[in-house]
């Protein structure tokens, strides 16, 4: 395998096509058409499916138990009452705070040690880069199912399936990750070389060199990882299923996978209970849609 | 001893590289030649390390595979039923919305964010929201059924239906991901060919025939892969969707992560998850080493 594969769009241009998704597309006005309304219903109808099920999710939440049996869009006596008997009988809001500590430590190590890594591996000359760059590489085959028994093992080993360990047992695997290393490496390829030599002159040592200088540069890749792995470790399940033991050490996805297995035929708690997890994260999208949006188009690009 | 300007750089590249150098050979490599040697044993968590069984482990998924009822025989199946049916079934609507959003000027962020919303929602969330709306009776999609006088549906209770109703909301859930990708993708087409392409007389049909499809090809290519593996992998929804048991009804939704999970966690049986995981293992790279060939083998236009 060839690493030019890799580097076959510049980061600016990358950065480019990720600005143009989220922006209005350029193309010459269309006069109203048949083909246009067509186009439009068509959207309309695709944009009813994805949006519908969260609006029935939140009215349901909203239903008291009886209401359920005789179809109404609409709760004809809405109450709140579901939410207070979820989130007093649950630890909703511990689960919050879980999911919250693993998303933000994963997300602030993985932005830190893959622009680290990303840059060395840009930036400087030194035996073994190539095999170091491989190494790294080949990792990306690996699909993390291999490597839960090993993990789980070490975790039990290590005492990592127990009491507050347990935060670092969800979290260790994804602290670093080979996908951002690549992303930061081919961005940093765009920082001029001339500039990190004139801060060398000033006396910057190397770090400050990484930190007060190339780092900025390369902000929007930053952001963009972070979004992206943000997302990901606070939706993630597998992992977090089998290495926590103790209920209070659950993340959200778990907690709410086994709080379904308690209230199995009481739909309106259960999707009190998916509101909950999803309202919070669907009010940041619709803020943050636009950067959410160009963050997801930067790390998806094939590159 | 002054230090060169050349020596210095390697040693902070060194000192840069050390955290994740550590980090990738504890918890990448050694985890993963560790998995390899797990899949050669009979292990369990709880006695430790097991005896060496040599290929046993995969003998005995090799003989189950043959075994009318077993779970592993129905898992594999399963697996390459879900990716038969959801990454057609993904590329095509995803690239239909592509092409349209890209037509349109009216409203393109408001649709942009619609077909996105569910990729920010945790695959549990989602899995519960669709149990509610396939539920028998009272579920929504039943509700529309028989106010339309069709027959109602058991979906997810049903041996025929389950599978493909779970793929429908994989496919639900990543749509907007793959939309935003090809939205990416359709942008690195220069306007000018289709500018030749209508001087030309071509008509809208020829145009996306012969020159965004041509174009798009690596984009293509590259999306089919991921979506390959997220089928492969396809774990999250299925425990949470499927009804008596987990993969059920009568094994009819298991996956092969799925078995895995129920292997080594439930029933302890690592050696044979461990086994099985290999096996996902080797599947995966054949499908990046034959990706790799293909893009390889890129037409510059």
């Amino acid at each position: 395998m060839t690493t030019t594969d890799i580097e076959t769009i510049t980061p600016s241009r990358r950065l480019e096509l990720a600005e143009q998704v989220v922006s209005a597309p350029q193309r010459s006005r269309q006069p109203l058409s048949w083909l246009m309304a067509l186009v439009y219903l068509l959207l309309s109808i695709g944009a009813a499916v994805m949006v519908v099920p969260f609006i029935w999710m939140l009215l349901t939440s909203l239903k008291p138990a009886s209401e359920l049996v005789q179809f109404s869009f609409l709760p004809k006596n809405p109450t709140l009452e579901n939410y207070v008997s979820v989130l007093s009988t649950n630890s909703f809001g511990r689960w919050y705070v879980n999911s919250l500590i693993i998303a933000t430590i994963s997300t602030v190590s993985v932005a830190f040690f893959d622009s680290l890594v990303g840059y060395t591996l840009s930036k400087f000359e030194f035996p073994g880069k190539n095999l170091i760059f491989i190494g790294i590489l080949a990792t990306l085959m690996v699909p993390t199912e291999m490597l839960i028994i090993p993990w789980y093992t070490m975790s039990v080993h290590w005492g990592w399936t127990q009491g507050p360990a347990q935060y670092w047992g969800i979290v260790f695997p994804g602290v670093i990750t080979a996908v951002g290393i690549f992303l930061m490496r081919q961005f940093f390829e765009g920082v001029p070389n001339e500039l990190l030599d004139a801060a060398r002159i000033d006396g910057l040592n190397e770090f400050g060199i990484f930190w007060n200088i190339a780092l900025p540069l390369v902000k929007p890749a930053v952001a963009a990882l972070m979004i992206f792995n943000f997302i990901g470790n606070w939706n993630a399940y597998l992992w977090p299923l089998i290495v926590s033991s103790e209920r209070a050490y659950y993340t959200l996805p778990v907690g709410l996978s086994f709080f379904r297995g308690e209230s199995i035929t009481e739909w309106e708690k259960i999707m009190t209970g998916a509101s909950l997890a999803t309202v919070p994260l669907l009010l940041v999208f619709i803020i943050f849609q636009r950067q959410i949006i160009k963050g997801i188009a930067l790390t998806g690009i094939k590159g | 001893m002054k230090l060169t300007l050349q020596r210095r750089q390697i040693i902070w590249a060194y000192i840069f590289l050390s955290v994740s150098l550590v980090f990738f050979v504890v918890i990448r490599w050694y985890p993963a030649i560790l998995a390899l040697g797990i899949s050669f044993r009979d292990w369990n968590v709880f006695k430790g390390e097991g005896p060496w069984v040599g290929l046993a482990n995969f003998q005995a998924i090799w003989e189950d595979l043959f075994k009318p009822r077993s779970s592993v025989r129905a898992a594999f199946l399963n697996t390459f039923k879900y990716v038969l049916l959801g990454v057609p079934l993904q590329l095509t609507l995803a690239l239909g919305v592509a092409l349209m959003l890209n037509q349109i000027r009216r409203l393109s962020g408001f649709f942009r964010a619609a077909y996105f919303v569910p990729f920010v929602t945790s695959f549990v969330a989602v899995a519960f929201v669709w149990n509610w709306l396939y539920a028998p009776q009272i579920g929504l999609i039943n509700q529309i059924l028989s106010a339309l006088d069709l027959p109602t549906q058991p979906f997810l209770r049903s041996p025929k239906q389950a599978l493909p109703s779970i793929a429908v909301v994989a496919v639900w859930r990543s749509l907007g991901f793959a939309v935003i990708i090809f939205l990416a993708g359709l942008q690195q087409i220069p306007e000018m060919y289709y500018e030749a392409a209508k001087i030309a007389g071509a008509n809208r049909w020829q145009m996306f025939r012969h020159v965004t499809l041509p174009l798009l090809n690596p984009v293509i290519v590259y999306l089919a892969v991921l979506q390959t593996i997220q089928f492969l992998r396809m774990f999250d929804l299925v425990q949470n969707m499927s009804t008596d048991n987990a993969g059920g009804p009568l094994k009819s939704t298991t996956t092969v992560v799925l078995e895995v999970y129920k292997e080594g966690f439930s029933s302890y049986n690592m050696g044979y998850a461990a086994a099985l995981t290999i096996i996902l293992f080797l599947v995966i790279m054949v499908i990046t080493l034959l990706q790799m060939r293909v893009l390889s083998r890129r037409i510059e236009y």
